[in-house]
């Protein structure tokens, strides 16, 4: 009986403890699942706001437009409808508010009460008027056309330059600019930090003594434990201003200021990563390059970096992955203009930044939210290629210094 | 016989230069450190005091105290921890001491990792998607003590299984051959053993915790709301969320920089001192081991 | 007769520990010794003292002399690097470099200022052909010498340390990595390098000291037991602990 009853404990123990290790599965597939489903939404959705519709003449032939070609439209910069494919016809634009020029307010009647029947008059008379307007002002027999736009495709998604979600007529929903911004910025960080990193790795794997390295890898953990807001903070108050002066800009919040901020907060994990690395060059190897007549130098540069590189690769892959996933500390001082980047004394956008700065505006279950969920979703998919990347590294590595 | 040239003079000379060019560029890196833990606690210095620390804050946060923020961030840092810890050292243990070496085992370290990976701001959104949206739980302590939670999960689970790791097989065998079960050996032997080490995890995890501003951002920090919170459905303000308001978008950002430099301070003290007490476990428990 | 190695009261310390122990003991140029002992008995470290490898160790302290071509090595004015390029080693385990096979024997060269690219290809050469390689990788110079079997990598091993044209070869159980053939073809091959080097190899092997060495050394505890002809030592050794190991009643 008692024989029994502890194999029950035990085997209720393990089952429990089996429940615990699936929890981070459990998690991935989770996030994956919530992340996906809503970010799925940006492409089942219309850009334009719930409650407008957008209407031309019934006669014209244009049956769907896209967002962008709506942008176009609303920016003038097509006035005729030849160029989106239809009729010789220029285009007429009309917003709500552009009522006044056609109608007077004793005909709209009040409260616009006549306003249905008016905006169905206007759109039948005029062959090439395009209107946004609200669903409630749609007539029963409205005698124009409602224009289906097109929902955002994935092309439209990841090529698209412009990114402005709460834009009227039509959200714009591209990413390239978001996307490019962040690896700009990583770029710039891991350009700073691996030159740094990689040298106090191998200063602190072979050449310090060991006094110097029981203060330094501590301080070097202190580096990692810094929290990131933190780091904004300090690259707000110090980091930007310095660069407005020294490159006399106007802002001083750009991507090198980012950047320099996400190198400094790569360091410790390039560190890390890459003085383990190093440290498991074997022993006798060294011997052997230093039994050759090989100074200390010529053994670091020539045997133990060369051993150590896929090491070292995975230390700067992961920096990166580090820097591309970074949130406030971008927020707070790249300035975040949501424009394709060319230099480094320009203010970039983030994914991550994008994100933290927009979801609270954004109503749940609006395609603007749908869209930051998108935005996640890319930034998983990223995190998670490099993830795989290093994990393949160090798996190559394994199985090369097992002989 | 070979003519060797003499490059001795020049060897050396190289390997002075660049050993000297990496003794530099490390005290750079600690040379960053310094320069920003002392800025803040310059500046942050004069500022802190017991009024700051108890205080609620005033007059649009240009005055006043942080005292909400830092009892939110120990409410969040404790909840999160009340969940991450039992699920993280439990998993640990599967992993280590039951989990056969097999895809399973392989598939559960590649997810783990994987989710070490995702970036904090995903796991805000996620969080925000399903305890707050889905779950219903709304804004509140819970929803981002359970991000949090997710957050350091892999973290706890890591740290504990080196510690798990660095329990010599020999003490298992030991006890398992004196005919104790494998849960008996666990309890009594494997985690008195690596309990300094787990707890030191532990501790670095909560500095981490405390820290992180993305996961909370849509699921529990308030912006202002200078009272404390009742159950673990209220909503709470944070220290990093505290100091990123109030540095970037408070309503007068020029005269809440004092409250912004006293909250950095507090913040990163709260930091380095788990890391300091996490050192100093480290050390005192290894010394520990080696006397016995 | 002028020795080539030579130690004078050599005593070793790792920190407190007494590793060497008043050790007296030379070596003709163009033999080989053979250092044998139990395990633990000092011989590596014994080996390791000639091209000052123990440097490299911290705590470790020695008194004493040591002379190689007649100069004390531990002197302040030596340069290490250079008795590093006139004594060249052999690990136990086969220890390439993350490089092309030419790279791993052109290295010794590369790192001691040799540029000229066709010397140092035909020293590649002749270094491999030395060591019995050349045939078996002559197609596959460009290739990692990760790509060979343990065999022929220990004996690119050799072939590296023997392209800097050192006087001296030290062996520390150059053989106990590899298989029985690959075993015999080191052994032939340190007959053959007996012409133009001096060599000390430590192995474990008794059969292997018997068959490759002109003197023998047995070690015990960090002293040099007995020293003398191979075929003396194994066949009427002086002291009852040299009988005992070779009889094989210990170790
Ligand atoms: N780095 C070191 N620090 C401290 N003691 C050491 C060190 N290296 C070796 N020793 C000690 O010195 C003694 C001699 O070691 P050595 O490696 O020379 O033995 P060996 O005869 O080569 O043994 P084996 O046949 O196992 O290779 C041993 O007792 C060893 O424990
Ligand atoms: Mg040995």
């Amino acid at each position: 009986m008692r024989k029994f009853l502890r194999n029950l404990t035990e085997k209720i123990v393990e089952g429990i403890l089996f429940l615990s290790s699936t929890v981070t599965t459990l998690t991935v597939l989770l996030i994956i699942v919530f992340l996906f489903r809503e970010g799925a939404g940006v492409f089942s959705q219309s850009p334009v706001e719930k409650g407008f519709v957008i209407a031309v003449n019934k006669d014209n032939p244009i049956q769907t437009l896209t967002s962008a070609q709506l942008k176009l439209i609303y920016d003038q910069e097509v006035t005729n409808w030849s160029k989106l494919g239809g009729k010789n016809d220029s285009i007429i634009l009309f917003r709500l508010d552009d009522i006044g020029n056609y109608y007077t307010e004793d005909e709209l009647g009040e409260n616009f009460k006549n306003m249905p029947e008016k905006l169905s008059e206007l759109m039948d008379k005029n062959s090439g008027m395009v209107a946004f307007f609200s669903d409630k002002y749609l007539a029963k027999n409205f005698r124009g056309r409602v224009l289906k736009m097109s929902n955002t495709t994935l092309k439209e998604f990841f090529t698209g330059k412009e990114w402005f979600p709460t834009a009227q007529p039509s959200a714009q929903m591209g990413v390239l600019s978001l996307i490019l911004g962040t690896l700009w910025v990583s770029l710039g960080a891991i350009l700073i930090a691996l030159p740094f990193g990689l040298a106090t790795a191998i200063y602190l794997a072979e050449i310090a003594d060991s006094r110097t390295r029981n203060i330094l890898k501590p301080l070097v953990e202190l580096l990692a434990g810094i929290p990131s807001v933190v780091y904004g903070f300090f690259g707000l108050i110090i980091i930007v201003p310095a660069i407005q002066k020294i490159f006399d800009l106007p802002v001083g919040e750009t991507a090198l200021a980012g950047s320099i901020i996400l190198g400094i907060m790569a360091l410790p994990t390039i560190i890390t990563i890459s003085e383990d690395a190093l440290r498991t060059t074997p022993r006798a190897m060294k011997e052997a390059s230093l039994a050759l007549g090989a100074n200390r130098w010529q053994t670091i540069s020539k045997v133990v970096i060369p051993y150590a590189m896929s090491g070292i690769t995975a230390a700067a892959i992961l920096g990166i992955g580090r820097a591309v996933g970074e949130t406030m500390a971008v927020l707070m001082v790249t300035g975040n203009a949501a424009v394709i980047p060319h230099t480094f004394l320009e203010p970039v956008r983030t994914i991550p930044a994008t994100i933290a700065a927009e979801l609270g505006e954004a109503p749940q279950g609006d395609l603007h939210y749908k869209a930051l969920f998108g935005l996640g979703c890319i930034l998983f998919l990223i995190t998670l290629a490099i993830n795989i990347t290093v994990e393949y590294i160090s798996g190559k590595r394994n199985k090369t210094s097992n002989d | 016989m070979i003519k060797f040239a003499d490059n001795r003079a020049s060897k050396q000379r190289k390997e002075n230069l660049a050993f000297l060019t990496f003794r530099i560029m490390s005290y750079f890196v600690v040379v960053i450190l310094a320069v920003i833990i002392l800025f803040l606690l310059y500046n942050g210095a004069r500022v802190i005091s017991w009024d700051f620390i108890t205080a609620m804050p005033a007059e649009g946060m240009t005055k006043g105290g942080i005292f909400p923020a830092i009892v939110g961030t120990l409410c969040l840092v404790a909840g999160s921890m009340v969940f991450a810890f039992p699920v993280g050292v439990l998993s640990a243990i599967y992993i280590n001491e039951y989990a056969k070496d097999g895809l399973f085992k392989r598939f559960v370290k590649l997810m783990t990792n994987n989710l070490a990976g995702i970036p904090s701001i995903v796991f805000g959104l996620f969080g925000m998607s399903l305890f707050v949206n889905t779950l219903g739980f709304g804004d509140s302590i819970l929803s981002g003590s359970l991000t949090l939670g997710l957050l350091t999960l892999p973290v706890v689970i890591r740290t504990t299984e080196e510690a798990l790791r660095s329990v010599d097989n020999s003490f298992r065998q030991g006890s398992l051959a004196l005919g104790a079960t494998k849960l008996q050996t666990i309890r009594k032997v494997v985690l008195p053993i690596s309990f300094p080490n787990i707890i030191t995890g532990l501790i670095l995890s909560i500095g981490r915790v405390s820290g992180e501003t993305a996961p909370i951002l849509f699921t529990v920090a308030a912006y202002f709301l200078p009272k404390l919170p009742h159950s673990i459905f209220d909503q709470v303000m944070a220290l990093p969320y505290h100091l990123y308001v109030i540095s970037t978008s408070g309503t007068n950002i020029e005269e809440s920089r004092p409250m912004a430099y006293g909250t950095a301070l507090v913040l990163i003290a709260f930091v380095l001192i788990m890391n300091i007490i996490a050192n100093l476990l480290r050390r005192y428990f290894s010394k520990k081991v080696k006397m016995n | 007769m002028n020795s080539i190695i030579s130690t004078r009261f050599l005593n070793l310390y790792y920190n407190e520990f007494h590793a060497l122990k008043g050790i007296t003991m030379d070596i003709q140029p163009n033999t080989v010794a053979a250092l044998i002992g139990p395990s633990g008995c000092g011989k590596s470290t014994f080996l390791r003292l000639f091209n000052r490898m123990n440097d490299l160790i911290d705590g470790v302290k020695i008194t004493g002399d040591v002379l190689v071509n007649g100069k004390d090595i531990y002197a302040d004015v030596l340069d290490v690097v250079e008795l590093r390029r006139t004594v060249g080693m052999v690990f136990q385990k086969p220890n390439p470099f993350p490089k092309s096979i030419f790279e791993n024997v052109a290295y010794g060269m590369r790192v001691n200022g040799i540029t000229d690219n066709q010397y140092i290809a035909e020293k590649v050469e002749e270094s491999l052909r030395q060591a019995a390689l050349w045939d078996e990788v002559k197609d596959k110079l460009k290739k990692s010498a990760f790509e060979i079997s343990g065999g022929q990598q220990q004996r690119l091993c050799i072939a590296r340390a023997l392209a800097i044209e050192p006087k001296i070869l030290l062996m520390d159980e150059p053989a106990s990595a590899l298989d029985p053939i690959s075993s015999a073809k080191i052994e032939e091959l340190i007959w053959e390098l007996k012409k133009d080097y001096t060599i000390m190899i430590v192995t474990h092997n008794l059969q292997q000291a018997g068959r490759v060495s002109d003197t023998t050394a047995f070690f015990y505890l960090g002293e040099l037991v007995e020293y003398g002809d191979t075929k003396e030592i194994f066949t009427q050794p002086k002291d009852k602990k040299t009988q005992n190991y070779i009889t094989g009643r210990f170790g």
